[in-house]
């Protein structure tokens, strides 16, 4: 198998669940009401959780360091992160557009990877398929609930999406592995899962009144899968690694 | 995690003077003595449904602030236990207040007019609160000691005469026994840890020494009792006593570790009392007055969080709908 390919997509699928895992558990405390507080601190952990089984498969598999080091001890330019994740909260609607637009490719993902000729990765794909089964329903909810619910909020939710589109895209850019992990039956590729993405979702935006942003024109935000990240992932690592720097040698 | 309430003098004249109907208020106390719950749609003195709302609702309040300053280390945590278990925590917390405001709102009040009670400051919460966790150890103090003082407040409650209180104190205080833990754990790593570490706990320690003690309220020398409010099991042990306990059920276990308390006269006699220092009671109720070093911020969050996202809850709104009192 080609190590090395299955190792990147390790990587990218980790550094995705504990970045946007880091930022949604931002909103615990200050949601737009207790139940949306808890509900993103239960997504926040579920997502941290399979952060922690991924890089340990990179642990386990393929000798790469323990999954604390590689949390919380990795050089910014070694994160394979998409920038989607990385953006800060922002107001609800912008956390919401993404948890919707990230979860369903999310899902998508898992669902393909069950069938993975790569045991490990297909044991943990059948094993979250519940938890993330109610991510993207709790997202389905909201995202129709704020779109029809008032004016202001259908506004909101628009512009949202057309802020988050490009970046979303981002989530597919394709890396140097594509055709081995297709041939190799890891994987069916970014472009298949990015299909398969836009024919879910197109139809939920609709069903929700808001316009898709036209694809044609639509630009992907790419970089993340090579080191190229948004000015907001360093913030974001220094601050997740404040306490450890304090004392390295120490156990925490 | 909850301090515990104090009357004013003027509030316990209220709570003391207000007349009932004799027949009905010796049935409702005949039950209170009988051990029986108090339900929602029961008789019940004016007094006990006023005071009840406004220290059910100052509870809730102050799991809701209370998860600001904790939460506010959930980015930092240093590896995935302890950011895992800090988030599970500081949900948990939340999720009190939700119980809590609902145990509140079967009285009659609800939850909006609540928190628009806090963000006016009409409505407290626990003092504690408006103190900063200005280090990682501060989230291992609070998370052992805050939590653990809350807890010999919460069990206390728990035996009350209102049973929607009741019983979510009793599940609140089964979650807390596991925050306990993690606060325990976590402290325990850091007082047997480096040198840097202790150093941290330490003077983490030193800060939250007084507020702890503030946390059950003033002296029972310099508080407003009400005979009517203990009779009817709304407050169960007195400030000193459940400080006491506190300090009984603790301090061994801070100096165990090697620790040191910021108290020359702090010592327990030989009849149990434990005598300390002047706490400066004077900063408790400059800080319960709104002039502490973070009730500014505490509050401008929570304005943030109600205000900015109204636009959500009207969205949500299902104008059909009728509010509705829940019944438990």
């Amino acid at each position: 198998m080609n190590t090395e390919a299955i190792k990147d997509l390790l990587y990218r699928m980790a550094d995705d669940a504990l970045i946007i895992g880091h930022r949604n558990s931002e909103w615990t405390g200050i949601g737009p009401m207790l139940e949306e507080d808890l509900a993103f601190s239960s997504m926040s952990q579920d997502k941290i959780g399979h952060a922690q089984a991924l890089y340990n498969i990179l642990y386990t598999s393929f000798g790469e360091k323990n999954p604390d080091v590689l949390a919380f001890q990795r050089a910014e330019k070694d994160f394979r992160s998409c920038q989607l994740v990385e953006l800060p909260i922002g107001e609800y609607d912008f956390s919401l557009v993404r948890h919707f637009l990230f979860d369903h490719a999310e899902a998508l993902r898992y669902s393909l990877l069950e069938a993975s000729s790569f045991a490990p990765i297909a044991g943990l794909a059948r094993k979250v398929r519940g938890e993330i089964r109610y991510h993207v329903m709790h997202a389905d909810t909201f995202f129709k609930q704020l779109s029809t619910g008032s004016e202001v909020a259908k506004a909101r939710m628009q512009s949202a999406l057309n802020y988050a589109l490009p970046f979303a895209l981002g989530i597919f850019e394709p890396s140097a592995y594509e055709e081995a992990l297709i041939a190799e039956g890891i994987f069916a590729g970014e472009a298949r899962l990015q299909e398969l993405w836009l024919q879910k979702i197109t139809p939920l935006v609709a069903a929700a009144g808001l316009q898709m942003p036209a694809m044609d024109t639509a630009k992907a935000v790419y970089g993340g899968r090579k080191g190229y990240h948004s000015e907001y992932l360093q913030p974001l690592l220094a601050e997740m690694t404040e306490v450890t720097s304090i004392d390295p040698s120490a156990e925490w | 995690m909850y301090g515990n309430t104090s009357l004013t003098a003027e509030e316990a004249k209220i709570v003391n003077s207000t007349v009932e109907d004799p027949e009905k208020l010796a049935e409702f106390e005949a039950r209170i003595t009988r051990g029986e719950k108090i339900e929602p749609g029961d008789w019940m003195p004016d007094q006990y449904r006023k005071q009840l709302i406004r220290m059910i609702e100052q509870h809730a309040h102050s799991e809701i602030v209370g998860a600001l300053p904790e939460g506010t280390w959930i980015t930092r945590a240093p590896n995935f236990r302890r950011k895992l278990a800090l988030i599970a925590k500081v949900q948990d917390e939340v999720g009190h207040g939700q119980l809590l405001y609902s145990a509140a709102e079967t009285l009659g009040k609800t939850r909006e007019q609540m928190l628009m009670d806090l963000l006016s400051g009409k409505s407290k919460y626990s003092n504690v609160f408006n103190y900063p966790a200005n280090t990682w150890a501060d989230i291992a103090v609070i998370g052992f000691l805050v939590d653990g003082a809350a807890i010999v407040n919460q069990v206390i409650n728990s035996k009350g005469s209102y049973g929607p209180y009741c019983r979510a104190l009793e599940r609140i205080c089964y979650e807390e026994s596991f925050h306990l833990k993690q606060g325990h754990d976590n402290f325990v790593y850091l007082a047997t840890g480096t040198k840097v570490q202790r150093d941290m706990l330490q003077e983490a320690l030193n800060r939250w020494y007084r507020p702890l003690l503030h946390f059950f309220g003033p002296s029972d020398r310099d508080s407003q009792h009400s005979e009517k409010l203990m009779k009817w099991k709304v407050k169960l042990a007195s400030n000193d006593d459940m400080r006491n306990q506190f300090l009984d059920q603790y301090v061994p276990k801070i100096l165990e570790l090697g620790l040191t308390l910021p108290d020359p006269e702090l010592r327990r006699g030989d009849d149990g009392i434990w005598v300390f220092g002047d706490p400066d009671w004077d900063e408790f109720k400059r800080v319960i007055s709104g002039d502490g070093p973070c009730n500014a911020e505490r509050l401008e969050v929570r304005r943030y969080s109600e205000l900015a996202h109204r636009w959500v809850r009207e969205a949500l709104m299902n104008p059909k709908e009728k509010y509705v009192t829940p019944l438990a």
